[in-house]
């Protein structure tokens, strides 16, 4: 019982790792702009399917692909955000409400979804991957393959860590997302923060949805259905929080694959739901945010 | 043709329905909803099982899918009443994935992914397939018409013109004295009862419902239809609800004439469409066709 837990305890620090990524591209979106974009999803798809396409077709290792998703997501991410969501942002006062961005980021995700399906279709497909054999470790199994996915997921942290907090542009961000009048006065172009806030944002969204697709198999569907669990772990650890959203995937991942001792595997996803209504309920401004209303 | 067309009216005056609902918990209340798929699950599921299994009457399977609906609508609003529209937009869409995640589970009770099949019609033994769609599409849109006058009435009155004013500034509805947490999780019970009395109104036209019918594009259907039609009007969300009617049958028909295309494609085309179409919606006429009229007072006359 208890080297079941510990077991689950690593898969879930594994897993939480890996779902940091795309969650911190959500909640970044969401510190600069002020509105869930719920095209992560989609991004995270298409990246997943590019990753794809370098490493079965080019022939190309995870790494290498993964920087290939990581292109495909901001590249998809900022057409289709300056298409369809730019000009109904909050900031902008678009007419349909202060919701009307999130809601079409809603409809932008079906309409990729249907756009990867269209092309390849609903059959799982799988990355091309050397196959190891576990290691085995004082009685914990883990697979190299998710070892090195989880070490992949915090390099991909570190990076954006050190450019938020190193470089300029990354000081420009934070700037935005703490306080855009005050930025505006410092001279800070809002629109090119915006952009780079969506273009890093889905990148990380598309490397979040590659590194997922790694562990099993991709279909038009793979970014969807980690949504929630990304979610979850942005509002748990507090919207518009980059460190929260790091901690909040790590306690959505482990929470997810210990309800495994009590609960059947197919309720997973719903451990991220019951994570947001209990933050929401008693922290509302996530572990490490500000409020919720 | 005349039996689709008929199919294809009930399926639009489904829509006004949830249209409807939708309009009274975000047109009038201001409060965003994601998770309409699953309030119509909840209705769907209520009226199937209780007729199915417990062998009750069709049109108390109705009622009890309204009153099911709003129970479970009362329930959600108390959890995110106080809640900023951005985290609502997330609770309700994850809402709404629980409850298919649970209809797909729970065999014992739902059947999971095999769904409950055998619900039964009003008459559809002794009718004809014409005649049956005939008598279900003239109920549905006279539910539809009672439902839409009942609501127009309670949007005119007092109860409407405090959800308003929550919506344009919910302080000052609570500095006027208004208990807004009531009246939002109010609105929120009535739009998820009509949400739950399409479900029900589904369930039995349908004679089959399962998980699969209660995806994410549901609720975009509907939050297009009312985006489209005009929120905060009732008659905006009706007519809403048959121009997207109309575009999913169009779509229908246009996917069949590209030619090369095989049904997965033509399917991921449509729904692509679909989804366009309310981006579209979104930056054209973010008011609608038939947008709310904004009154103006020039003091006492």
């Amino acid at each position: 019982m208890l080297a079941d837990a510990l077991q689950l305890l690593l898969n879930g620090l594994m897993a939480g790792a890996v779902l940091a990524v795309p969650a911190i591209g959500f909640t970044a979106i969401y510190a600069v702009l002020r509105f869930p974009n719920f095209a992560v999803g989609g991004m995270a798809t298409v990246g997943a399917y590019a990753g794809w396409v370098a490493n079965t077709r080019l022939g190309w290792p995870a790494p290498a692909a993964l920087a290939v998703a990581f292109a495909a997501g901001a590249a998809a991410g900022l057409a289709s955000d300056r298409v369809a969501l730019r000009a109904l942002r909050p900031s902008r006062g678009g007419a349909g409400g202060a919701l009307a961005a999130a809601i079409a980021s809603v409809a932008l995700n079906i309409v990729i979804e249907n756009a990867v399906r269209f092309v390849w279709g609903n059959d799982p497909r799988g990355y091309d991957l050397p196959v190891y054999r576990d290691w085995r470790m004082m009685g914990l199994r883990a697979g190299p393959q998710q070892l090195e996915n989880a070490a992949l997921a915090a390099a991909a942290m570190a990076a954006v860590f050190l450019f938020l907090g190193f470089t300029r542009t990354g000081r420009m961000m934070r700037a935005v997302a703490d306080n855009p009048q005050l930025a505006s006065l410092k001279g800070i172009d809002a629109g090119r923060v915006a952009a780079l806030a969506t273009g890093l944002g889905m990148g990380l969204a598309g490397f979040g949805g590659m590194l997922i697709g790694l562990d099993t198999s991709i279909d038009p569907l793979t970014g969807f259905r980690v949504m929630l669990s990304v979610f979850a772990a942005a509002v748990v650890g507090g919207l518009g929080s980059v460190p929260g959203a790091v901690l909040g995937a790590f306690v959505v991942g482990v929470g997810e694959e210990l309800s495994l001792l009590a609960l059947p595997p197919s309720y997973r996803t719903a451990v991220g739901f019951a994570a947001i209504l209990l933050v929401l309920s008693f922290r509302p401004r996530g572990l490490l945010g500000e409020r919720a209303y | 043709m005349e039996n689709y067309l008929l199919a294809m009216a009930v399926f639009a005056g489904l829509y006004a329905l949830m249209a409807l609902g939708l309009n009274v918990i975000w047109g009038l209340a201001g409060m965003v909803n994601l998770g309409l798929a699953g309030f119509f699950a909840v209705g769907a599921y209520a009226s199937a099982l209780l007729t199915v299994r417990l062998g009750w009457p069709i049109p108390v399977g109705w009622v009890a899918a309204a009153v099911a609906a709003a129970a479970v609508g009362v329930l959600v609003a108390l959890v995110t009443a106080r809640l900023r529209g951005d985290y609502l937009a997330i609770v309700t869409l994850g809402f709404s994935e629980v409850v298919r995640l649970l209809a797909s589970n729970e065999i014992w009770l739902t059947g999971g992914t095999d769904g409950i099949s055998g619900i039964p019609g009003p008459g559809r033994a002794a009718l004809s397939p014409i005649s049956y769609n005939l008598l279900y599409a003239g109920l549905v849109w006279a539910a539809v018409a009672v439902v839409g006058a009942l609501l127009a009435r309670l949007s005119n009155a007092p109860f409407g013109r405090v959800l308003r004013a929550i919506r344009e500034d919910e302080m000052v509805a609570a500095v006027a004295g208004k208990r807004t947490l009531l009246f939002k999780v109010q609105a929120f019970a009535v739009g998820a009862g009509v949400l739950g009395l399409a479900g029900g109104l589904y369930a039995h036209f349908n004679a089959y419902v399962a998980p699969d019918a209660f995806q994410p594009l549901v609720t975009i259907y509907v939050v297009l239809a009312l985006t489209a039609g005009g929120t905060g009007r009732m008659a905006g969300a009706v007519l809403g609800a048959v121009l997207v009617v109309a575009l999913q049958e169009g779509t229908r028909f246009g996917a069949d004439l590209v030619p090369g295309v095989s049904p997965v494609q033509a399917a991921a085309l449509r729904a692509g469409t679909i989804g366009a179409a309310l981006i579209m919606v979104l930056h054209l006429r973010p008011n609608g066709v038939l947008p709310e009229f904004s009154r103006r007072y020039g003091g006492p006359t």
